[in-house]
């Protein structure tokens, strides 16, 4: 499976087991972010989008690579900023790998073509951006590692998905989204 | 046309140290692929495809580079929207 820019949009065929393996990623992903329909403590809280409590950087390395701190030396402002940004954060992520999913749902059982508006194009460079750096990360991966002949099935799974992730990227012109 | 109202400006006690600019950072990291850093920095700054480009070696070879620069709320901003697309972003002030 690669991405194509055609008439219709961003397509790409995929067979079930490219299916699977897609919808196995985005549900770890989901799984990681956590869950949406979590009822907060603070219904005006959870209404303004900002969380009350302990806010503090996530202490399973991936999981802080999605949510990293804003500021480097200043432990105080990047618990303020995580106080006021990171609900909103998670929850773009999550409505990116929730889109593929949902799209990649039909196409479990016999596979079959994925169509993508620039939205949905979006959501897929998003979503698979998070999940290489999941896996980059638990993977410990360096800008050495070789996975074109990787043995280990996560790696390999690591280089599929950043060269599927280059072909969506050729066929996408920067929009400006300032 | 009217003159334009005066503005009362408010005394203050506190010493106004001068305006000093805020930066955005970005952090290299192994993940990210160089096409999609370059892309990024177009999409969400307006950059020409070869001043992206040029950040993104930036960020490569020297580990970090400074992709904007204005108030911290600006800076907090572009942070934010940095975060969401799976860039490594930091602010401080110069």
């Amino acid at each position: 499976m690669r991405f194509k820019s055609t008439r219709r949009g961003v397509e790409a065929k995929l067979d079930p087991v490219e299916a699977r393996v897609l919808a196995q990623c985005a549900a770890e992903l989901l799984e990681l972010l956590g869950d949406s329909d979590e009822v907060p403590d603070d219904p005006i809280a959870a209404m303004v989008g900002i969380a009350s409590g302990d806010v503090r950087t996530p202490e399973d390395p991936a999981l802080a690579r999605l949510l990293p701190d804003a500021y480097a030396d200043d432990p105080d402002a990047a618990t303020d900023f995580r106080r006021y940004t990171e609900a909103d954060l998670r929850a773009t992520k999550r409505a990116a790998a929730s889109t593929a999913l949902a799209q990649l749902q039909p196409l479990l059982a016999g596979g079959g073509k994925l169509v993508l508006d620039r939205d949905e194009c979006d959501a897929w460079l998003g979503w698979l951006n998070d999940i290489r750096l999941v896996l980059g990360t638990r993977l410990e991966v360096t800008e050495e590692t070789d996975f074109d002949d990787a043995e280990e099935p996560a790696l390999a799974v690591y280089g599929w998905l950043g060269w599927l992730q280059e072909s969506l990227l050729s066929c996408l012109t920067p929009r400006s989204v300032t | 046309m009217t003159a334009p109202a005066q503005l009362d400006r408010p005394e203050t006690d506190e010493d106004v140290t001068p305006d000093r600019p805020w930066i955005t950072l970005v952090w290299n990291d192994p993940v990210n692929l160089m096409s999609y850093v370059t892309f990024v920095l177009m999409e969400l700054f307006g950059y020409s495809r070869e001043k992206a480009h040029a950040l993104m070696l930036d960020v490569h070879e020297k580990g970090r580079a400074v992709v904007s620069n204005g108030t911290r709320e600006q800076m907090e901003h572009d942070v934010a929207r940095l975060h969401a697309r799976g860039l490594w972003a930091t602010l401080e002030q110069d």
